[in-house]
């Protein structure tokens, strides 16, 4: 849980006042808070620690990261991508 | 043995390799701090291709790990209740309690979801109303922005069958504990980035004067780890102590602002358990009075729950940095990750998880 990853944000709005976002990583896509980054845009890339971006990061390094993250199998066990938790 | 070529880099990783050694000339012991650099570091081997003088000692940095036994069977016994959505994170889920962990009360009817964030708790208590959603509020500095922004919410939108167990740890404390230990054998830290990449690298200068140790802020991908432990050893034979940041391009000195802000507003210091380690004071956040609405402890009446840990498990000593996870007698054998005894062996970031899942099951020839 204490991963932070790297991601794409392709869309940003308000819901109910909070500022939220879609990002990719890497393909998979998640919404996002957006509340510690105000000045972040679209297509800026940023750190992403359980649904909260926490800090800027350039698109090289974000990459970079990402293509170890795939190449270890650890993007999808970190976004719960196969959440359903066996009884 | 692990070999340069699977580094992402491995012309690099040799040429931090190559100058570590070089400048290496007498035993030194570091900690990584986060249980992130501890995995990077044993699954790709960067403790068995440094010079033998260092030592890597690993730290408190799981937060899983270090959630006490009372606090989980906190947990278990409201999670347990018939009108309860209990939330948590994955790791949390198969971490023992004294009697039982949340798996098992899934199974037997109790209705435990993994949610990947707090929000999504908060938003499952909008969408049930007529049930009570408590969130299992865990974590170091860089998850508690994201679990007081939940209760914040929560308060702002009226959710109030929304509430959180919260147990959340600092990392200043924690080094401060471990320097001013009897016991310490650690020269140098290396920090945990992405904590600082939200409080911030200014809480780390007073230990550095204090205590008259580097500390350096590293980031947790094997290069990254690298490049800490290669400032540490810089400073450490040159005979300074300075604070350092090796993560830059993720950290900045005065952190993240508006997660400040908001951790100011819905926490408040407090003294904290942490498990295998015992109590050190003013180690973590608490609910502040403005959100005592939201805690989970007092509306539920838990907080009369306190257990005492396993003597089988030796996590506390693991944790502290004086046993290897393999120097256990239960390692492997009575404490799996599919059995554990500890939840050093659960989490994935823990450090006997880490050893198990890459197989280190040799004791080391020597340790200290």
């Amino acid at each position: 849980m204490c991963l932070a990853v790297p991601g794409q944000i392709i869309d940003i709005r308000a819901e109910q006042g909070t500022r939220m976002a879609t990002i990719d990583f890497d393909g998979i896509h998640k919404d996002i808070c957006l509340a510690y980054l105000p000045d972040i845009e679209v297509g800026d890339y940023a750190i992403v620690h359980v649904g909260f971006a926490i800090s800027k990061i350039d698109e090289a390094s974000a990459l970079e990261t990402l293509q170890m993250f795939a190449d270890l199998g650890i993007l999808e066990e970190e976004l719960g991508v196969d959440e359903e938790v066996a009884p | 043995m692990k070999y340069l070529d699977e580094f992402n880099d491995p012309e690099l990783a040799g040429r931090l390799f190559d100058d570590i050694a070089r400048i290496t000339t007498r035993p030194w012991a570091i900690m990584e701090v986060c249980g992130g650099q501890t995995h990077s570091i044993i699954r790709n081997g960067i403790d068995q291709l440094l010079p033998d003088e260092i030592e890597l000692i690993h730290g408190p940095g799981c937060p899983v790990c270090v959630t006490p036994l009372g606090v989980i069977d906190q947990a278990l016994e409201i999670a347990a209740r018939p009108e309860v959505i209990f939330c948590s994170f994955g790791d949390m889920l198969r971490v023992p309690g004294s009697s039982t962990d949340l798996m098992q009360v899934k199974s037997r009817g109790g209705d435990v979801r993994v949610v990947y964030s707090p929000l999504d708790a908060v938003q499952l208590a909008a969408e049930h109303p007529d049930r009570e959603v408590v969130f299992f509020a865990i974590g170091f500095e860089t998850t508690a922005p994201a679990n007081a922004m939940a209760v914040h919410l929560a308060q702002q939108r009226g959710v109030d069958n929304f509430s959180v167990l919260v147990s959340h740890v600092l990392v200043p404390p924690a080094i401060e504990a471990i320097v001013s230990s009897p016991t310490n054998r650690v020269d140098g830290f290396l920090a945990a980035g992405h904590v600082c990449s939200v409080m911030g690298t200014w809480q780390y200068e007073p230990l550095v004067e204090r205590h008259d140790v580097p500390i350096v802020v590293t980031g947790f991908e094997p290069l990254d780890v690298l490049e800490g432990i290669r400032r540490v050893v810089r400073q450490l034979e040159a005979g300074v102590a300075e604070l350092d940041n090796a993560y830059e391009r993720v950290v900045s000195a005065g952190g993240n602002t508006p997660a400040q802000r908001m951790l100011d507003d819905v926490f408040e210091v407090c003294d904290r358990q942490w498990r295998g380690i015992g109590e050190i004071p003013a180690s973590g956040w608490g609910l502040s009075k403005r959100y005592a609405d939201y805690n989970a402890e007092l509306r539920f009446g838990v907080s009369d729950i306190d257990t005492p840990e396993s003597p089988l498990c030796r996590s506390g000593e693991v944790l502290q940095g004086l046993i290897k996870p393999n120097e256990c007698e239960a390692f492997g054998t009575t404490c799996t990750p599919r059995n554990p005894l500890g939840a050093t062996m659960v989490s994935n970031e823990g450090a006997c998880a880490a050893y198990f899942q890459y197989r280190r099951l040799d004791v080391p020839v020597s340790i200290g």
